[in-house]
């Protein structure tokens, strides 16, 4: 019954979504309030019908009811509660609910937090974010239903792949739906002011905040995506350039691109065209990845081809939604007007430059992935694009963006002064050229290019500071009016100097990891000891445990510094019987931001026991600088401006900006 | 007591059937330098039999053959690009994770600097054809009598 009445709610909020997708926005051609008036409530319904229905394969999944064919293939009665609620989104069916989800959360969202939108837009806004629930509503019903019921039920489901066990599975694609579905925000608010011809700095002030909430989620969900691989799949690897990581990659440059480009139009009514251009692009890249993730077409262009159904269905959406919005975008954007000039060494000149490397740097990454698919479709030629690859192309894109990243926020508006910002950054190029002396003074001329990278991560995260110090005035006025003004300044430039710091502190993990990572790969038998960047390990023994759906092979490894004991290590090897599966499960030893790694491999037949062993100095650094980020991104939200959410009258700085510059 | 050591032997005799995890201890080679090449050559070589994964992190049977034959090649006194040369004769450039620069992989390669010349070349266009309305125009002699009379 329960099923039933998911797959209802679903059918329920498909036929809101049509009414949705079509009153509202003719209200808007008629200019009809009560017409558009509709629009709020029908997606507030569209949410609570949507969340029903998950909640309903939540509580199939929870009750473990195998006669629905989605629980059945992935789940498992013995399994902890939280895996079977998590399991949810675990399979394709289930994952594409969560998706119209969160699509449907963040038009509810409109509807709640966007009282202040004039009537048309929010009524337009709300009518094309329909268009996108109705198609993948549809695609749901009919190619990827989760409510499908067995006629016989098993006594017994088959598992959720035990990779999937994890606590990462709980948060990960969560966050990672809500950056990918956020920018269907940005998207509807660019396709909105095509259709109506118009754009200011009022929309850009709207759109800002739903991007800044969309990057943040993209961002958290990259980089715990990241350090679930790390631990998980037990050789200590945070970046494949797997092309499912690329496929969110792609969104995150590009919406890093538009949350920058926003702040110009916001700031200075410049760039408009470019700002919808970006919005349409995040979230066309948003599909782009959930197609690559959900056609199968990544596996081979042959297992597309075989079972093209739910592929062709999502290849019809990507070709409807993003064809469909250039067209619109090429034929309504000569309409839009162009705003403030600016000469090319200024605050908008810095941001134009990040939006110009950023974009080649996502086009990089956007042929790197879907090259081997497109050369193999037509000529049959097979090639691979791996690491190599986009370490060669793709790193040295970010090296121009790391430079001018300090001067950017320096730069005044519409016409900077280099050589001044120059001058302030002294303190920050000395910070970075000791680091780079230090650095090859350790460790030699071995790693050429390591100093360099702590220089220009060093660089990044002083001119972070400097930013801060120069605002609040410091070397002028003594420390306690500019701690005070330091405090005043709008969060939004903390915010910024926070986001540029935790680029730096990632940068530094980055190169710290893969310059000094040492590894041990070693057979041990108990008693033995290994040592490896001044600890040593012995292992103890191993001692098998059974979990609740596992059996585990667990071992013990003491870890000692200089003879004294400083942590004991119980790495493990988990066999899930249902789907004959293993599992290791690394052990993590925590010390300062630098992590000692311990994954086990085979068991011998002598009664050893292969161990590899890393350590990784610095590696926390590249997931906290993404914290970091959020944690700007949160601050910058939390601007008054944005919070008051009205537009300021603009009717002074509209005339400043009609005027020459000197 | 006994039950455990059956557990344990249990355990064993599972654990040797579970799939291989990528590097083993026996593959490593004694010269430490010769088994670094191998591992540097590894990385870029790609399992083909995996989604995107190199030899030296798969745990797929054929991707331990391979690390083994690259390292028998080492041994033999092969230099890293005879190894390459070999394996790309045997199964083609699809085994390259860094896929080689030719005809068909121009525009691979070349995306990123085609798509940074021409996007900077626009922009510089465009910011000079804005930025000339940037430059201060003389006052015309309407203007000029204007604030003449406004001064006075």
């Amino acid at each position: 019954m329960i099923p039933e009445a998911g797959h209802y709610a679903l059918v329920l909020a498909l036929a809101l979504a049509l009414f949705q997708s079509v009153v509202p926005m003719a209200g808007a051609r008629w200019r009809d309030a009560t017409l558009m008036q509709t629009a709020p409530v029908t997606a507030l319904a569209q949410f609570v019908f949507v969340a029903l229905s998950f909640a309903a394969l939540t509580a199939s999944y929870v009750t473990s009811d195998f006669s629905v064919v989605n629980v059945y293939e992935n789940s498992h009665s013995l399994m902890p509660l939280i895996y079977k609620m998590t399991s949810v989104w675990g399979n394709h069916e289930g994952s594409m609910l969560l998706w119209v989800l969160i699509l449907a959360l963040f038009g509810a969202a409109v509807a709640v937090f966007g009282r202040n939108l004039p009537d048309v837009l929010r009524a337009d806004v709300l009518a094309v974010q329909s268009w996108i629930a109705v198609a993948f509503y549809l695609f749901i019903l009919l190619t990827s239903n989760p409510f499908l019921r067995i006629a016989d039920p098993p006594f017994e489901g088959r598992d959720l792949n035990p990779i999937l066990q994890d606590f990462g599975l709980a948060v990960h694609p969560p966050l990672l739906y809500l950056g990918y579905v956020g920018f269907s925000i940005a998207f509807s608010f660019a396709v909105a002011a095509l259709i109506e011809g118009r754009i200011d700095a009022a929309w850009a002030r709207w759109v800002r905040p739903w991007t800044l909430a969309a990057w943040m989620a993209l961002t958290l969900g990259i980089a715990m995506g990241s350090y679930w691989a790390y631990y998980e799949l037990g050789w200590g690897g945070w970046w494949f350039w797997d092309p499912v990581e690329n496929a969110s990659l792609m969104p995150w440059l590009a919406g890093t691109a538009l949350l920058h480009s926003a702040v110009v139009m916001e700031k200075r009514d410049a760039l408009k065209v470019w700002t919808v251009l970006l919005a349409i692009l995040a979230f066309s890249l948003s599909l782009i990845g959930t197609f690559l993730v959900r056609s199968g077409v990544l596996t081979s262009v042959h297992t597309f081809a075989s079972d093209p159904s739910r592929g062709v269905f999502i290849l019809a959406i990507l070709t409807l939604f993003i064809g469909g919005s250039l067209t619109l975008f090429a034929w309504r954007a000569p309409a839009l007007r162009q705003g403030g000039i600016f000469a090319p060494i200024s605050r908008e000149g810095a941001l134009v430059f990040n939006n110009l490397f950023l974009t080649t740097a996502c086009a990089t990454v956007f042929v790197g992935t879907l090259y081997p698919l497109a050369l193999e479709a037509l000529t049959g030629e097979k090639i691979s694009v791996g690491p190599p690859f986009f370490n060669l192309t793709f790193a040295p894109l970010f090296i121009p963006i790391l430079i001018a990243m300090p001067m950017g926020p320096l730069l005044a508006w519409k016409r900077g002064d280099l050589f001044a910002v120059a001058q302030r950054l002294l303190a920050a190029c000395g910070i970075a050229v000791i680091g780079v002396a230090v650095t090859f003074a350790l460790a030699g001329v071995k790693a050429v290019l390591a100093p360099f990278g702590i220089g220009l991560a060093l660089f990044a995260m002083a001119g972070a500071v400097t930013d801060i110090v120069e605002r609040s005035a410091l070397r002028s006025v003594g420390v306690g009016i500019a701690a005070r003004r330091a405090i005043g300044l709008p969060r939004s430039a903390w915010g910024t100097a926070f986001a540029h710091f935790g680029i730096g502190m990632t940068l530094l993990g980055v190169v710290c990891e893969t310059t000094w990572n040492s590894e041990r790969i070693v057979a041990l038998r108990p008693g033995q000891a290994v040592s490896i960047a001044g600890y040593d390990l012995t292992f103890d023994g191993m001692v098998p445990k059974t979990g609740p759906n596992y059996r585990e092979v667990a071992t013990r490894f003491v870890v000692r510094r200089g003879g004294a004991q400083v942590a004991v290590l119980e790495p493990s090897k988990r066999t899930f019987a249902t789907r004959s599966m293993t599992t290791t499960e690394a052990a993590l030893m925590t010390h300062g931001a630098s992590q000692l790694y311990v994954s086990l491999g085979d068991t011998n037949s002598d009664g050893s026991i292969a161990v590899r062993i890393y350590d990784k100095p610095l590696v926390l650094l590249i997931w906290l600088g993404a914290v970091v980020m959020v944690f700007g991104g949160l601050l910058s939200l939390s601007d008054r401006r944005l919070r008051v959410g009205a537009p300021r009258r603009r009717s002074k700085p509209a005339v400043l900006a009609q005027q020459p510059a000197e | 007591m006994r039950i455990l050591r059956f557990a344990c032997a249990l355990m064993l005799v599972l654990a040797a059937a579970m799939p291989a995890f990528a590097v083993q201890p026996d593959e490593v080679l004694k010269d430490p330098a010769l088994e670094a090449r191998a591992r540097t050559l590894s990385r870029d070589l790609r399992c083909m039999v995996c989604q995107n994964q190199s030899i030296d992190d798969s745990d797929a049977p054929l991707a331990r053959d391979l690390r083994i034959l690259v390292r028998e090649r080492l041994t033999a006194g092969d230099s890293d690009r005879q190894v390459i040369d070999f394996l790309v004769a045997r199964y083609g450039d699809f085994v390259l994770l860094k896929p080689p620069l030719t005809g068909e992989t121009a525009l691979l390669w070349f995306t990123p600097l085609l798509v940074l010349l021409f996007a900077g070349a626009g922009l510089w266009l465009w910011l000079r054809r804005r930025t000339a309305d940037l430059t201060v125009s003389p006052l015309s002699a309407a203007e000029q009598a204007r604030i003449d009379e406004l001064n006075r």
